[in-house]
């Protein structure tokens, strides 16, 4: 896909109030877009919730119940206990899979885009482990590693991966050669163009790169506890399929959902603060 | 990516990002070659020499020999035709879905700001929190694959083409207008031109998303194909075996890729060098 708008210094600037006018038109003319975006924004999801809302009351279809049970549903079948024993297991999995993916795909990516040889070295195999299907690899790391919060977390991490790696590298790579001599000019040590060149300028990239990452990993901790778990919110939405407990596993379905846009809208406003403290930070070099 | 679109680069080693094409010359080759060897050679004495748990981790040999002796087996061929069966179904419809959807939400840019936020939401739901749902509708039946396929697989190609009717110049578009240019003539010259690269890329990463979903599918629920042959190769103790299947869906990925790629370079050979990185905007 193409890169989301990233926030950087340009447009902090044409955000700023126009200039040539009078300070109360541009009071009303804000309150009036921030109205036009609130209802552009929530209109339709809102609309198409009411719609499924009214298209289901009177369903009587054992597979697709009236979302007022489902709702219903959901107050009791996602209790505190519940959550402790099989949300936040999966959540710390998610969390730690990501991280370990994080550290190691931008290790190896700075790495890799620094020195060309080693590109060279290792693109067929890379190319190859790439194009391996991730979910196929939770059968083989359950042999190596048993069932397990080491197996989850490693799959999670494997699976993951390859969108920070792939994307540091590409950020590393493409950083200004004009900026690079500068950098060599003043004789900086690793860490310090580690710090100050590198990270800066390869970092829109790699937030792009763990961006993709986090919504694998939650698809990825969901299959490795669907493929074999004792407990999980994959299992349980898993085993309410299969015990028939349907407004219950579509509450399930619905929780794994609002998980997902929660962990994209979060991943948006952290990578917002921090590409910002970035650009800030470096705003000598750039 | 390369610096200018005249320079080729072979595709079958050249994983996008990861090897900086159009630099290097014949060094380049031999440090791949020499690289790839190392690799080969680490994976079979690794195990061999007991460094890696050898009953887990098997060399390089014994997956060769296993995956020798899969290639003469009609039920392994049967296994990849259906794993390819629901790819092809499933990816197709998938980029038809998505096109379609594309040019219907991101042609008119009032309906493009209505439903910007609604794409947001709907994308993050993950293709797996379907299982259940693709179960109890089709049971193993190829459709509940598709069902999933066509979930997660769909969103780089309509998210692509939306993308790529915002970036239609300006300019360009009051120039048409001002040349009162027929709709045909508007898609060909205007719209074509700015779209059609973009929706290579969201066909290109949908593609390998349908595959990944395609073996996770029959991976979780049981459809017969791949997945289910490389589960039940982990459940029979079959080790080597396992690791030959999962080699050879990474081998289709490739070949996908390779054809795409191939695709789009003689399709659009203009546009190679200001394309996306291979791996961005690849969720399931």
């Amino acid at each position: 896909m193409v890169i989301r708008e990233l926030p950087s210094a340009a447009t902090d600037l044409t955000e700023g109030p126009a200039s040539d006018a009078p300070p109360r038109t541009v009071g009303r003319r804000r309150l009036r877009r921030a109205v036009v975006g609130t209802a552009l924004f929530a209109g339709l999801p809102a609309a198409l919730f009411a719609l499924w809302w009214a298209l289901s009351a009177g369903s009587t279809s054992f597979f697709f119940p009236p979302l007022s049970r489902i709702v219903d549903t959901f107050g009791t079948t996602w209790t505190p206990t519940r959550i402790g024993q099989d949300v936040l297991p999966s959540l710390v999995r998610l969390l730690a899979g990501f991280a370990l993916a994080g550290v190691v795909g931008i290790a190896l990516g700075v790495l890799i885009g620094s020195v060309p040889r080693l590109a060279w070295a290792l693109g067929p195999t890379l190319a190859f482990l790439r194009a391996v299907p991730p979910p196929l690899l939770v059968p083989a790391i359950m042999l190596v590693l048993g069932i397990g919060d080491g197996m989850r977390i490693t799959v999670v991490a494997v699976g993951c991966v390859w969108p920070v790696l792939l994307n540091t590298v590409d950020g590393v790579r493409s950083i200004d050669p004009l900026a690079r001599d500068t950098v060599a000019g003043l004789h900086l040590s690793a860490v310090q163009r580690l710090r100050h060149l590198v990270l800066p300028a390869a970092g829109p990239r790699i937030a792009a790169g763990l961006e993709q990452a986090l919504s694998l990993a939650l698809v990825m901790v969901v299959i490795s506890e669907m493929f074999a778990a004792r407990d999980g919110l994959g299992r349980s939405i898993l085993v309410f399929s299969q015990t028939f407990a349907i407004p219950a596993m579509w509450s399930g379905i619905l929780l794994l959902g609002v998980l997902g846009i929660l962990l994209a809208f979060g991943f948006r406003a952290v990578q917002r603060w921090a590409l910002a403290w970035w650009f800030g930070a470096t705003g000598a070099v750039r | 990516m390369t610096a200018s679109p005249t320079v080729r680069t072979d595709p079958a080693v050249d994983p996008g990002p990861a090897v900086p094409a159009g630099a290097g010359g014949p060094a380049r080759w031999r440090w791949a070659v020499g690289g790839t060897l190392v690799v080969l050679a680490l994976a079979e004495l690794l195990p061999r020499t007991g460094v890696l748990p050898s009953a887990h981790l098997p060399p390089l040999s014994a997956v060769v020999e296993a995956l020798v002796e899969q290639l003469g087996r009609p039920s392994f061929w049967t296994a990849t035709g259906q794993t390819m069966l629901g790819w092809l179904v499933g990816g197709a419809a998938a980029v038809l879905a998505g096109t379609v959807a594309g040019f219907l939400l991101g042609v008119v840019p009032a309906v493009r700001r209505a439903t910007a936020s609604t794409l947001d939401f709907l994308r993050p739901v993950p293709a797996v929190a379907l299982v259940p749902v693709a179960i109890l509708l089709f049971g193993t039946q190829l459709e509940s694959k598709v069902l999933l396929v066509v979930w997660a697989a769909i969103w780089p190609v309509l998210m692509q083409v939306v993308a790529g009717l915002a970036e239609v110049d300006p300019v360009a578009r009051e120039t048409a207008a001002a040349l009162h240019l027929s709709p045909a003539q508007r898609l060909r010259h205007l719209i074509a031109p700015s779209v059609l690269p973009a929706w290579w890329t969201g066909l290109r990463l949908s593609v390998s998303v349908a595959l990944v979903m395609t073996v996770a599918a029959e991976l979780i629920i049981g459809n017969a194909g791949l997945g289910k042959a490389v589960a039940l190769a982990q459940d029979g103790g079959v080790v080597p075996q396992m690791y030959a299947l999962i080699a050879v869906t990474g081998v289709l990925g490739v070949i996908a890729d390779v054809l795409v790629r191939a695709a789009e370079r003689r399709l659009m050979p203009w546009h190679v060098s200001h394309r996306a990185g291979i791996g961005r905007g690849a969720s399931w």
